[in-house]
């Protein structure tokens, strides 16, 4: 046993923070009550930027420290990053949300908080325990938020079907780690590795088939993906943009280094796995986002397609592969966000509303809602000279070096088809007859987060070398041993 | 002989949770009565998961397994809280906890 050393304390520092603050916040809303909730928001996003400027603190040295708990390599730095970003726009997204549809409770700005402290942890673990222990307190936070609104049928629902279809994954994954435990002796990632490198029993890939399963149910790839579009669509509008901004960012990375690290020596095993599960998802994707109406539910299938394309980065694996995989991830998180702030402004009379054909001739009475979608949506498709082509470029282009032909053809077609859905939205906000006018008052955090994803879809182009460096610097750390 | 016949070693204890980790699995998708049975099912599928970590641990003479089954029993509290909380947000928006009632969803 080793001596307890509080410098080893150091690279958790950032999650320590976050969850001390988030409980002295805690406490602070028991004693202002849900008139505070605006001010909890802002003191939580106060947190999470300071958490980011502790982790600016921390040297990415990729040492394990905690018994081999927890890691803190360039890897894990770049994603912790994505997922802090994350938590403050959805959070900023949400302010105005939570006051316009009556659910302003002083928990929801802490529970996204814990939820951000779980996704963090994941993104480090460097054990199956640390593994799951993040997992849960991530898992556990989306359910509560899923089924904040209490009097809504739609959002309990939503939060009981997540929660049932998320349950069984915990138990897979588990189950899965408990084979591998006996099977390796070892829930460290590093032991495993070194014990799969020796000798790969029969036991060991079942229980990692059943993790990879567990995992996909997280990141929404098919066929685990039945909860997406029920969950997307029942939660609350602003609960969705979370949902679809961060967790996934998690997730992927703890596959990512779920499959580099302590099962390497599997890659043949986990290489058609993935090959499938990125080939479904992104057929799913695109055709089953044709028929829908409702947009949050277009953006769920949406995001399915997308897990597909970013699956093809780890499928194609290496320095290329995976740096490629982190630039669509971050661009496909800024897009998203920009979305989701637009969906939120679609609002008549006070009553929020979804669906496409809502939509009709936003050109004429709200043009910077309309150019703004319009500019996402060629992006989301992958036209060029938007961010969203660029991703898409690497991906394939990764694809291509490493000899997966049919894969990049089959995610060139599925694009394709996906495009339609896309153009189909612009086409209902700059030709169809006008539907009835939208309200006007958008809160300037909101307005921001719209700017802001337009304005980097767009410069992209301007300075690409500046994400495709730090993406490429951030991989580095996962191919070193 | 017939000592040894009786003896009971690791391949019975994965067995039996094998079992009924199949049992809690099958539970929840061939159930359409009640969501309680689900969330049993869920229970049902956890400890399973901590009979495989306590005899592989016994067997391997390692400590983690036993720890890790520590950490399961006590997050599957704290899930089975979040999922009888979100059942009676359920039962008091809709009236009902019956599994073919939750389908307002759909495509």
């Amino acid at each position: 046993m080793s001596e307890f050393n509080p410098i080893s304390l150091a690279p958790i520092l950032p999650e320590l923070f976050m969850a001390v603050a988030g409980m002295v916040l805690l406490v602070a809303g028991v004693f202002r009550g849900n008139e505070g909730t605006r001010f909890i928001t802002w003191a939580t996003i106060a947190v999470v930027v300071m958490a980011a400027f502790v982790l600016a603190g921390e040297l990415p040295t990729g040492k394990p420290v905690l018994n081999g708990m927890f890691v803190l390599d360039s890897f894990a730095y770049y994603m912790k990053y994505l997922v802090i970003t994350g938590l403050v726009i959805s959070l900023m997204l949400s302010i105005q949300y939570l006051d316009q549809e009556k659910m302003a409770k002083f928990e929801y700005p802490l529970i996204v908080l814990f939820a951000g402290i779980g996704m963090m942890l994941m993104i480090s673990a460097n054990d199956m325990l640390s593994l799951y222990m993040g997992l849960e307190l991530q898992s556990l936070s989306l359910y509560i938020l899923a089924a904040i609104r209490r009097n809504h049928v739609r959002s309990a629902e939503a939060g009981m079907k997540y929660f049932v279809l998320g349950a069984i994954s915990s138990g897979i994954l588990l189950f899965g780690i408990s084979l591998i435990y006996g099977y390796t002796g070892s829930t460290n990632f590093e032991l495993i590795a070194s014990s799969l490198a020796k000798d790969v029993s029969i036991g060991a890939v079942l229980g990692f088939v059943f993790v990879l399963a567990g995992l996909s149910f997280k990141i929404s790839a098919v066929p685990f993906h039945m909860w997406t579009p029920d969950v997307y669509e029942g939660a609350p509008t602003s609960v969705t943009a979370f949902f679809a901004i961060v967790p996934k960012i998690a997730a992927l990375a703890l596959i990512v280094r779920v499959l580099f690290v302590p099962f390497v020596a599997l890659h043949e095993q986990w290489f058609q796995m993935i090959w499938f599960l990125s080939f479904a998802s992104m057929m799913v994707g695109a055709f089953a986002a044709l028929r829908q109406e409702n947009i949050k539910r277009l953006m769920a299938y949406s995001s399915i397609g997308n897990m597909g394309y970013v699956l093809i980065g780890i499928v194609a694996g290496g320095d290329a592969g995976i740096s490629s995989m982190l630039i669509y991830l971050t661009i496909y998180m800024v897009m998203t966000a920009g979305v989701f702030g637009i969906i939120l402004c679609m609002r008549l009379e006070g009553v929020s509303v979804n669906s496409i054909s809502d939509l009709a001739g936003l050109s004429q009475h709200r043009p910077f809602l309309a150019y703004s979608m319009a500019i996402l949506m060629f992006s989301m498709s992958g036209i060029p000279p938007m961010a969203g082509f660029f991703g898409k470029f690497m991906i394939f282009q990764a694809a291509i070096e490493s000899g997966l032909y049919t894969l990049a053809v089959l995610g060139v077609l599925s694009s394709v088809v996906a495009a339609y859905y896309y153009l189909r939205i612009i086409k209902t906000m700059f030709f169809d007859t006008p539907a009835e006018k939208f309200d006007t008052n958008i809160e300037f955090s909101r307005r921001l987060v719209i700017l802001l994803s337009v304005l980097l879809t767009l410069g992209f182009v301007l300075y690409p070398s500046l994400l495709i460096e730090t993406a490429e610097v951030a991989v580095g750390s996962l191919f070193d041993f | 002989m017939d000592m040894m016949l009786l003896e009971i070693g690791l391949g019975h204890y994965l067995t039996l949770a094998a079992i009924l980790f199949t049992l809690g699995i099958f539970g929840i998708f061939l159930n359409r009565k009640n969501v309680i049975i689900i969330l049993m099912c869920i229970e049902l599928m956890l400890l399973a998961v901590n009979i495989n970590f306590v005899a592989f641990s016994a067997h391997m003479g390692d400590m983690v397994g036993q720890v890790f089954a520590l950490f399961v029993l006590t997050v599957a509290a704290a899930e089975a809280a979040i999922g009888l909380a979100i059942l009676v947000v359920l039962f008091r928006t809709r009236g009902s906890i019956a599994v073919e009632d939750i389908s307002t969803m759909k495509g």
